[in-house]
């Protein structure tokens, strides 16, 4: 008898666990197989056409903006990963995506690489020289030459090291510039907006030399920070430093920021107007979007309210579509040429089906696009084909 | 008959489970191969895709002191002196602190203080590093620029490793960060090795007269020496491979500079900065992966040479200790 009871006591709890195994597992079954259904009819059921493309960080929001607006007026998802100028152009390249950004224009190799890839820029940069003085606001006055002699910093003979230097000084009468080390803080990452702010450099003075021009150079003096954000972060927090950032961080932060002397001997503040004024000054100087784009710049753009230091950011495609093998189509193809379209263009109250992307730029702190610029790229978008057919006249 | 009971439910436990205990051999087995395996394909990868680097410096690629990705000419020099300089602060910090924690928490602490304070230890040491890294942004980074390290260059200015502008963002603020790192490990696992000290030990040198120094120092630390060493060690693992903390420290400057207070650069903060950058076959990533085996050979040595300490010590700790 006791041992009756002994063994129901010893099964009792074994059976119970056993039972409770079961349980578990078939409820992990069930969840399995209530997940994968429905990915699975999400996967099949889902006729809407997507766009992948990859690429720039710099125009990342404002193209995620276009996505979520754009799918609610015509229904075709746009999905842009942003992984780098760089890696857009290889995946661009190996075919893998349909549409490809970059801050930085196809230079001659990678154009041999991609043959029939178009540039169509499809919105504006400006790159400022951010800075951290305690008690001195927005609006110091800095050239071209006191920059670049600043991010040489002890490294040059003539280095600027101090913010009381007297090239400094001789440009902003009447400023008490403190006797402080100058901290620089540049990008630690490869980075398009690094780019423009070394060829820059480069171009207001060749004591900094192209082998300082690049996505992620080796860097004379400075601190290194991760991304547009941590170098705003960065200068916020350190008193005394300078570095460049994007203008839609430094707004974001309201972080003071110099203005710089453009070619027509103005200092000017880095703005939405005068980077607009910048590429409006340099559009008639643009190539058509099959041309060669590797030497176009509208850095030191001519212009009394130009801000020097502007870009314009890309995206590229194919001319002719097929390039990108079976995954293409002629509904995708004609998808992917009406986003462009509707992307680089200004509102129009009419249709805004078709037209409508460059209005969302200044909510996010993006220059847009001017009329000339528009237009190059619509002529740009109509050379494009799918199997010899043009998609959009 | 109970016991009779329970014995045969046993083995007949044992004899149902007779597949399961050779499928359970062949689980576990394969799982261990498994691990040993992954290892050589990680290694065997990592040298295919650093294969173009390999090729292009050779050896030099060890000496070399630039890393300069509009040239294409890369060198590991800046990044694994980085690497030794940063780890080795941080056990110069570290390590006599920990000690003290360890020695506190095992031999002085009473139990009303020890119990929730090693229990902090412990948590401490399961901290994610970017926290660290964010704390050491927003409070060490401040207090390094504006009061650490302007002291020391007051006292120590003189001495070349303490040359140039605190800005909270070099090699030193990284050393630090690391250190406070490391320090909840090697005390946690340190106070493991003293607990494990026979109490008999203690007991024997103070019954000699000695003081309780004296027998921590004699009986307790000389006993437990190879437990610390080994708990050294791990800390130093996981400086040399800290990565996120280290990043938002380290000021991320890919020269060479004599001075702590300079910016640098890990061989971690180095991959954790530039990851993303280039095309499949780019020969920055490539050199980014030869890094990478630099780093795997420097942990390995590390352990290496730590499993000969630990043994040596042990073999003549237990000559002294008799």
């Amino acid at each position: 008898m006791s041992t009756g009871a002994e063994e129901m006591a010893a099964r009792r709890p074994r059976r119970s666990r056993r039972g409770v195994l079961w349980i578990a597992v078939g409820a992990i079954v069930v969840a399995a197989v209530i997940l994968g259904a429905g990915a699975l009819s999400g996967w099949f059921s889902s006729s809407a056409i997507t766009l992948v493309g990859a690429g720039a960080t710099f125009p990342d929001p404002l193209i995620r903006k276009w996505s979520s607006a754009y799918v609610t007026v015509t229904g075709v998802r746009v999905n842009y990963q942003a992984v780098g100028s760089g890696a857009g152009i290889s995946q661009i390249t190996a075919k893998t995506v349909d549409f490809a950004g970059s801050d930085a224009p196809l230079s001659a190799t990678e154009r041999a690489a991609a043959p029939g890839l178009l540039h169509i820029p499809e919105t504006l940069g400006a790159v400022t020289a951010a800075y951290n003085l305690p008690g001195i606001p927005s609006g110091l006055n800095l050239t071209g030459d006191i920059l670049v002699y600043m991010f040489l910093g002890s490294t040059s003979p003539s280095g600027i090291t101090m913010w009381n230097d007297p090239s400094i000084a001789a440009v902003n009468p009447g400023v008490s510039l403190p006797a402080q080390a100058i901290s620089v803080v540049h990008r630690s990452d490869g980075s398009g907006t690094t780019f423009v702010w070394t060829s820059y450099l480069h171009l207001a003075n060749s004591a900094w030399n192209t082998s300082l021009v690049g996505k992620n150079p080796a860097w004379p003096v400075g601190i290194g920070a991760q991304g547009n954000a941590g170098v705003a972060g960065k200068i916020l927090q350190t008193p005394y430093s300078i570095g460049y950032v994007e203008l839609a961080y430094t707004v974001q932060n309201s972080m003071t920021v110099a203005k710089i002397e453009n070619p027509a001997g103005n200092f000017v503040l880095p703005s939405l107007a005068s980077t607009a004024s910048a590429a409006a000054a340099a559009a008639p100087t643009l190539p058509t979007s099959d041309g060669d784009w590797s030497g176009v710049s509208i850095l030191m753009a001519p212009g009394a309210g130009s801000y020097p230091v502007s870009s314009l950011t890309y995206l590229l495609v194919y001319k002719e579509l097929n390039a990108i093998g079976p995954s293409m189509t002629q509904a995708r193809a004609k998808a992917l040429v009406d986003f462009i379209w509707w992307a680089v263009s200004a509102q129009c109250p009419t249709a805004p089906a078709t037209c409508d992307g460059q209005s969302y730029s200044t909510a996010l702190v993006y220059v847009p696009l001017p009329q000339s610029v528009v237009t190059l790229d619509e002529q740009g978008l109509r050379n494009v084909t799918f199997n010899g057919q043009t998609l959009r006249t | 008959m109970q016991i009779s009971e329970v014995v045969r439910g046993r083995f007949r436990n044992i004899r149902r489970g007779a597949l399961g205990d050779t499928l359970f051999q062949w689980l576990t087995s394969l799982v261990a191969i498994g691990v040993v395996a992954l290892l050589g394909v990680i290694a065997v990868v990592l040298l295919i895709a650093a294969s173009a680097s390999i090729q292009t410096f050779g050896p030099s690629f060890l000496t070399g002191m630039t890393w300069d990705s509009v040239a294409d000419v890369y060198g590991a020099v800046p990044f694994v002196s980085g690497t030794l300089v940063t780890s080795a602060l941080a056990l110069l910090i570290g390590v006599p602190i920990s000690l003290g924690v360890a020695i506190f928490l095992s031999e002085l602490a009473p139990a009303k203080v020890r119990v929730p304070l090693t229990y902090v230890v412990e948590l401490l040491a399961a901290v994610p590093s970017v926290v660290y890294g964010l704390w050491g942004i927003f409070v060490l980074a401040p207090a390094m620029a504006n009061v650490i390290e302007p002291g020391l260059q007051g006292v120590l200015g003189f001495l070349p490793i303490f040359q140039g502008t605190p800005r909270g963002a070099d090699k030193f603020a990284a050393g630090v960060i690391l250190a406070i790192m490391i320090i909840p490990t090697i005390s946690a696992v340190s106070r493991e090795a003293l607990r494990a000290v026979p109490q008999s030990q203690r007991e024997a040198a103070l019954s000699l007269g000695a003081t309780r120094w004296e027998s921590t120092r004699l009986a307790v630390l000389r006993y437990a020496r190879a437990g610390i060493f080994g708990a050294i060690v791990l800390g130093l693992g996981r400086a040399v491979g800290e990565t996120m903390a280290v990043t938002m420290m380290i000021g991320n400057w890919n020269g060479v500079s004599l001075s702590l207070l300079d910016p640098g650069q890990t061989i971690a903060s180095l991959i954790a900065n530039n990851f993303g950058e280039g095309g499949p076959v780019s020969l920055q990533k490539s050199a980014l992966i030869e890094l990478g085996l630099v780093l795997m050979l420097m942990s390995l040595v590390i352990n290496v040479f730590a499993r000969l300490m630990v043994s040596r010590v042990l073999r003549r700790g237990e000559g002294g200790a008799e």
